[in-house]
Parts: C-alpha cells; structure tokens; sequence
C-alpha cells in the first residue's frame, strides 16, 4: 500500500494489467497466428509449412469471390431492412413511449433471450413448406403453387434481418431519445412543416445513432454462417460457411485462415467507404 | 408542441396529415412488435407441441410431456450444465477484469489511454468466425488440445469488452463529491473504494456479470471453433438441428428466455420505481 501511495502513475496501470493481458493473449496474439497460419501450404496429411505463401490469398479471392460478394449483398440488404423496419420503431418509442419506453425496449431486445440457434429454427419452421406464411402466400399468388420460402436467398436475409435486428434498433433509439423536442418545436415555430422539421432537425440530429446501428448489424452480418445454414442451401453460402468448412471440416487452415483475413479486409473497405461517405467528422465532431 | 404554435397552422390538410402520419407510425410499430415477438411465441408455442415425426414443424396437438419430460433427451442435460458452469467461470473472470479495466479508464489520466480503448472496442467489432478462427490458430499452433479450458478462455476474452463497457456507463454517471466526502472525513482510499465507491457502482457491475453471463450462454460461433469434444447447449442445439430438434430444446429456449425476461423486468420496476421517487 505505501509503495502505490509513493507512487501513484502506477495505479492504473496495475488496475489495467490483468485484462489487458488476456486481451493480448486471446485476441491480439491468435490474430498474428491467424496471420502466421494463412501463409502457410501443405495439406493435413503431410502437415503444414510456413513458406510466405502469399498466393493463399490469390486463390481464396478466385474461387470464393461468389460466397464474398454474396456476404456482402447479403449483409447490405440485411442492414437496409433493418434500418427501415427500426427507425419508425425507435421513433415511435423514443417520442411517444411515454413512461412506457423501458418496457418497450425490453420487446425489441427481447428477441436476444432466446438463444441465437433456436430463434434462427423458430424461423425455419414459419418459413418452412408446410407453415402458414407460405400456404397464406400461395393462396395470394404470390408464391407458386411449388414456390418455397425456406431454402432461398429471401430466408436468409430475414434471418440474417431478424437477428441483427436489436443492434440496429438500439442505437437509433438512443441517439432519437436524447434529441432536445425544444429544437423541433423551434422549426415548427418557424413554420417547417412537420416532415420539413423531420428531414432538418430530427434525421440530422440522429445520424449518428444510424450511423452506430449500421457498422453494428453490418459487421455481424457479414461474417455469418448459421443463417445461411439453417434457412439456405449451399446455393446461398456465405464466406462464413467457407472459412467454418474449412477450418472445422475440410483441416484446410491456410485457405480458411486466408479467407478470414479476405473477409475482415473486406469489411474494413466497405466500412471505411461508408463512413466517408457519410462523414464521420461531422457526425462526431 | 407549445400551443401557440399549434393554433397557427389549424388547416383541414394539417391536421389529416398529422393524424394520418400519428397511426400509421402507431400500426407501424406494433407490425414491428409482431415481427420482433412472432419467433419467440413459436418457441414457446411448440414447446408443447406433440410432434409425430422427427421434425417439430407442424402442430400436432397439446401435451404438456416435453416439459415434465424436459431432460429425456440423451446429452441435453450435461450440455446444458456444461454452458451455466462455462458461463458462471468467465462471467465471473471476466467481471474482474473489465470493472478494473473500466476503473482505470475513467479514474485516471495515464500514457496508453488512446490504445487501451482501441484495444476494448476491437474485439467486439471483429467478426466472430474471425475471433474462433484466430483463437484456433493459436491453439493448433501451439499444440493446445481444445476443450472445456479453451472455452472458458475464449468466452472470458469476448466477454471483458462488453463488462467494460458496461461498467464504464456507471462510472461515468458517478458523483465524485461522495468519495471526496469520505476522504475529507479521514477514510482512507481503499476504505472510501470499499465502503463509498464499490456499493455505488455495484450496480454497474452485476448488469456487467449478467450481460457476460447471458453472453456466454448464448454464444456458439467462438464456442464452436475452440470446443474440441465438448458439447455446451448451442452445441448440442447444433447438432440436434441436423437430425431435427427435439421439443425438448424449445423448452430450454423457453426457460432461458423466462428466466432472462423475469430478471430484465425486476431490473425495469426497480428502475422505474426510483426515478418516480426521485421525481
């Protein structure tokens, strides 16, 4: 105790140690393994050399550049869907909740007590042949007679949708909630109509919560694997099918392992094309 | 809206506007709702279903005997206990670790802050096949046998984040004139951490435990990569898939979502309860 009273600088540092450690060791040292791993060749029987094999990389991108772009889409469209199916609702929770609001957002996270794989079956089974989404479908004409809902690319996305779905809605809430109403009230005063004063005051002022949701729901969802095999078929694997087949079936862990840093680098791209686009600078600022 | 404002703008077209936009939100949101809760009331739905088959997709009428019958299912039982221990061990690991990571981060300027953050955040914005994958690497490198120790491991590094996160909110929010009360009265520091500091961020750090915990229960991708032979319950639901769950597993989804629900209820009441009294 009196040598950490002599010297205090120390302190947070000894308060930091034991995590920071951990974090190093099971996070930062097995990325540089994952690194080591994805330059390496051989095969499982022969065992695996490390010989700076660059073109691990080259060929991943050739033969799975389907399953990247699909991930992409995928998780593109996801995070779209989710955006416009959260927005109204966080909307509508953060400025008409009333005393209501925690009990409200208890529902949209309500969907995460329900563990990952079981509320991704749940959905299996509405979508399934025999459930009654695809008979109400059927009937409307809006599915053939033989059309399928599970097994498609349309499942997939809303599974992937579904599941991600709280991370958006989240965010947005939080940014809509701490809004100060006084600002709105001011444009209205100034005679914007209410969808002017929206589109001026309201969506500005939560971009940064879209801004949260979107890097939050994309992330995940890009590097999925469960939706696509649980609701889809091999038709609409994902690169998160790949590196998993790999690693766990196939024993390939330099392609998978290259793959796996193909995926992060592409995510990074699409983040940092995004967050340019929409100027983050301003946006923290 | 204040009410001279309101009587400005009193046109027929005004007000069919507003009060078109007011329920088609209101319809909106409750649509939502539908989507959000649709999946949950078919877990709970068919965990009393009597299926015929291999596959629990089709009603087939009411029976109460999953539920009486839950652990009738061979390895559902040690899965399930293999995930509360797995999640009890790095839970708990994992709460020490971030709550000190979070103290330092908000109580003192130090050298390094910049890269500690970097560091916290990392993690929970890394994929998670990446965060197996990686960790896989290392114990295949390393010649480590994958099992129930690298599990735990694994579930303590993603866990920490998420309890910094947590705990920092709560400490942020926190009073300091409290603590330099106990001091100015002749406390000493780790007398004023125990007796001033740690009961108001408490708190803070039980939401953090059961954030980690529910995490851990939850978690398969990570588990899936760095499990070896053991099977925890996301495992187990895994497998089970392939062949066709049985009902049995919608019970456990159900008494996990029960349990999790009843605990962020009491949470929401004692919560709402003292922001009336402060009121």
């Amino acid at each position: 105790m009196s040598f950490l009273l002599r010297h205090r600088w120390v302190t947070p540092y000894l308060l930091l140690a034991p995590g920071l450690v951990w974090l190093s060791l099971f996070f930062l040292a097995p990325l540089g393994f994952l690194g080591y791993q994805s330059l390496q060749s051989g095969t499982f029987d022969f065992g695996f050399d490390f010989t700076w094999q660059f073109s691990n990389y080259w060929d991943a991108l050739k033969t799975y550049d389907q399953h990247l772009i699909r991930s992409l889409v995928y998780a593109g469209i996801a995070t779209v869907l989710a955006l416009l199916i959260s927005y109204p609702l966080a909307y509508w929770i953060a400025f008409r909740g009333g005393r209501w609001k925690n009990l409200l957002l208890l529902a949209i996270i309500a969907p995460f007590f329900v563990t990952y794989l079981i509320r991704t079956l749940a959905w299996q089974n509405i979508l399934s042949d025999q459930g009654f989404v695809v008979h109400t479908l059927r009937d409307a004409h809006v599915l053939g007679d033989d059309g399928r809902l599970l097994a498609t690319s349309t499942a997939v996305v809303a599974g992937i949708t579904y599941n991600f779905l709280p991370f958006m809605a989240l965010p947005l809430y939080v940014s809509l909630e701490q809004i100060d109403h006084r600002l709105i009230e001011a444009a209205q005063d100034l005679y914007a109509s209410k969808a002017k004063a929206f589109l001026r005051v309201t969506l500005p002022l939560s971009l940064p919560g879209v801004f949260a949701g979107t890097l939050l729901t994309f992330i995940p969802a890009a590097g999925d694997f469960i939706n696509a095999q649980l609701l889809g078929t091999p038709k609409q694997h994902m690169i998160g099918n790949v590196i998993q087949s790999k690693f766990l079936e196939l024993i390939d862990y330099p392609a998978a392992a290259a793959l796996s840093f193909v995926l992060m680098a592409a995510i990074l791209a699409g983040v940092l094309a995004y967050t340019r686009a929409l100027g983050t600078e301003r946006l923290t600022g | 809206m204040t009410i001279a404002a309101e009587s400005v703008r009193v046109g027929p077209r005004t007000n069919v506007w507003a009060f078109l936009r007011r329920h088609l939100l209101t319809a909106y949101a409750l649509l939502a709702f539908v989507y959000l809760l649709l999946p949950i009331a078919v877990v709970v739905v068919f965990s009393f279903n009597d299926p015929a088959g291999r596959f629990n997709y089709t009603w087939q009428g009411f029976t109460l005997k999953n539920w009486t019958n839950w652990n009738g299912v061979p390895g559902l039982t040690e899965a399930m206990s293999l995930s509360l221990q797995i999640a009890a061990i790095s839970a708990a690991a994992a709460t020490v670790l971030g709550t000190l990571i979070a103290l330092a981060l908000v109580r003192y300027g130090f050298r390094g802050r910049g890269a500690t953050n970097l560091l916290v955040f990392l993690p929970m914005s890394t994929p998670e096949i990446v965060l197996g994958a990686s960790l896989l690497a290392l114990f295949l490198t390393l010649n480590v046998a994958t099992g129930y120790l690298t599990i735990v491991i694994a579930h303590i590094m993603f866990n920490v984040s998420y309890v910094v996160v947590t705990v920092k909110a709560r400490l942020v929010g926190f009073d300091r004139h409290l603590e330099e009360a106990a001091l100015d009265l002749g406390a000493s520091e780790w007398t004023t951490f125990r007796k001033v500091t740690l009961p108001l961020i408490a708190p803070g750090i039980l939401a953090a435990a059961l954030l980690a915990f529910a995490l851990s229960v939850d978690d398969f991708v990570i588990t899936y990569f760095n499990s070896g032979a053991e099977v925890t319950f996301p495992l187990f639901v895994w497998g089970a898939a392939r062949v066709g769950a049985p009902p049995q597993v919608n019970v456990i989804g159900t008494a996990i979502f029960v349990v999790a629900l009843g605990l962020m209820l009491a949470n929401v009441l004692v919560q709402t309860r003292r922001t009336k009294g402060s009121e």
